[in-house]
């Protein structure tokens, strides 16, 4: 009991949490029973076949869905009120950035709305702009980049305003092996410099387990939880740690997981 | 250069079409002439005196080109005789009219859209006040202007021509307010951003090609209400009272050069709004 009092509360709890869809076809049950805790400074992946409810989860984190049944916090709050303290920036699967915005007017917007000063918003442009390694693009429009800067200059975008937490549903899907190689050293780099706690939609094994330090595993029909994986590995992640043993365990366990819960189809 | 060819070509094909059409519709008269005075005429003669006529079926092109020229050039602007004065005229009411148009075009989308009340009540009405003809409304919007104590026939004008231009505007507006999808619209909940600033930052400023692409054809419609706004209202000025006079007394070459007068500003308004659009791309971050 004393160490959670001391311990600092968790970014994100689920207890008992329901989400059901009413649908033409009927009630779908998005999400059954969900059980999580998250720590500041986690980085932690859902991964799961399309339908599993893990972007419905990080969705519902976000307030963007409202569930059912069940208790959901986010820094102690209600999602809600978590939003209106800007406690998350969203990062979504296409990049979205506004066409008729710079890449600095892209990332200038969520500061507009929040109504931060002129000074302050250059100064963040520029340190977001500095942290995904896009410095010197501020003045492009969004068509005079490539995909996979585009997506950089939308976790800018949602850097901007120094939420704690971010979310990301899937990100890189879109983007090539290659560049989604790159953009994920990327991303442990920009976890590790800034301390966030990141929750991190995918579909995608490797990806899962080279990125998280918990790796939970959902399944659909309904939506749920079937197994929480803690990564041993350690924090500085080379991309080479992929052929390591450990990795190929972890990655083995996430996969048996997911067969677990195909196996009622 | 190679644009030009095409459209040189087309033109040329127009001329010969239009010469030939002279000479066939004039002709009619240039006999009734001969066969009255007793002579008999060869085609070889008619085609010259069907080329000169003062009140021709069908001017051909160098006579309305003079007269037009005449309308133009030939007299001081101030003039009632210049066509330049009642172009004038007539280019004062449509800015008016498509002034008029874009505000209530705007201004109803945005409610459209924003409530869905609106939605169901006034779309349908805007549909079906266009399928009335404007020819029959346009007296009537003039007496009752009139009646409500408006001198002048700049307002009533104006309204007829908000009443053609409105409608292009609203239905373009509506689907680009419309645009955003669901993820952008998602990305400013999750910044908590109130309905103003979502309509601000995303609703509007993607709505404006949409816009723009309206007003091409809001511009158009808002000179040809404006024309017809002229024709019953005894009005003594505009392109449209200058058609009309021309057909009422019996000078074709008056409405042909009127026509003409009309399609020049046209023209040259559409290529205005054309800039205006281009302008705006450039600023918004488009090429091309």
């Amino acid at each position: 009991m004393r160490d959670t009092q001391t311990s600092a509360v968790p970014v994100i709890e689920a207890k008992d949490l329901n989400l059901v869809f009413q649908t033409a076809d009927g009630p779908v049950h998005a999400l059954k029973d969900v059980n999580l805790v998250i720590n500041p400074g986690e980085f932690v992946s859902f991964i799961g076949p399309s339908g599993c409810g893990k972007t419905t989860f990080l969705r519902a984190i976000a307030a963007l869905e409202h569930p059912t049944g069940g208790t959901l916090t986010v820094n102690g709050m209600s999602p809600d009120e978590a939003r209106r303290k800007r406690a998350y920036g969203y990062v979504f699967q296409a990049a979205g950035l506004y066409p008729w915005r710079t890449i600095a007017g892209n990332i200038r917007l969520p500061l507009e709305i929040m109504g931060f000063s002129k000074a302050e918003m250059e100064e963040r442009i520029n340190r977001v702009l500095d942290l995904v390694e896009l410095s010197g693009f501020g003045k492009k429009f969004p068509w005079q980049l490539s995909g996979g800067m585009q997506q950089r200059a939308s976790i800018a975008r949602a850097l901007a305003f120094d939420a704690d937490i971010l979310l990301m549903d899937e990100p890189f899907g879109a983007l090539d092996e290659i560049v989604r190689d790159r953009l994920n050293e990327e991303t442990l780099k920009l976890w590790a410099r800034t301390g966030k706690t990141i929750g991190f939609v995918t579909h995608s094994i490797p990806e899962a387990v080279f990125l998280s330090t918990k790796i939970v595993v959902m399944s659909p029909r309904p939506g749920r939880i079937t197994d929480i994986i803690d990564s041993p590995l350690p924090k500085d992640r080379p991309l080479d740690i992929r052929d390591s043993r450990e990795f190929i365990e972890i990655a083995h366990r996430v996969r048996e997981g997911l067969r677990a819960g195909h196996q009622d189809d | 250069m190679r644009n030009l060819i095409p459209i040189l070509t087309v033109l040329a094909g127009i001329f010969v079409l239009w010469y030939a059409a002279s000479v066939w519709m004039n002709s009619t008269w240039v006999y009734d002439q001969a066969e009255r005075a007793g002579v008999t005429v060869t085609f070889a003669e008619v085609i010259p005196q069907t080329m000169a006529q003062d009140r021709p079926l069908l001017p051909p092109p160098h006579q309305v080109g003079a007269e037009l020229w005449k309308g133009l050039f030939g007299q001081a602007i101030t003039s009632k005789r210049s066509l330049v004065y009642h172009g004038y005229v007539t280019f004062k009411g449509t800015m008016m009219g498509f002034g008029l148009g874009i505000l209530a075009g705007v201004l109803l989308a945005m409610s459209i859209v924003r409530f869905r009340v609106m939605d169901m009540s006034v779309m349908p009405w805007a549909i079906i006040s266009q399928t009335i003809p404007i020819v029959a409304l346009a007296p009537m919007i003039i007496v009752v202007s009139s009646q409500m104590g408006l001198t002048g026939r700049d307002l009533p004008k104006a309204i007829i021509a908000a009443y053609l231009s409105f409608f292009p505007v609203l239905v373009s507006m509506v689907k680009g307010l419309r645009s955003p999808d669901q993820m952008q619209l998602d990305l400013l909940r999750t910044y908590g951003a109130s309905e103003w600033a979502t309509f601000l930052k995303l609703r509007l400023p993607a709505s404006m090609p949409y816009f723009f692409a309206s007003l091409k054809v809001a511009i158009a419609a808002s000179l040809v209400g404006t024309i017809v706004g002229e024709l019953p209202t005894g009005a003594i000025e505009g392109l449209g009272a200058r058609m009309l006079i021309g057909s009422q007394f019996g000078e074709p070459l008056i409405m042909w050069a009127a026509l003409f007068a009309a399609a020049i500003l046209a023209g040259m308004l559409i290529v205005t709004v054309g800039f205006l659009e281009r302008f705006a791309r450039a600023r918004m971050g488009v090429v091309g």
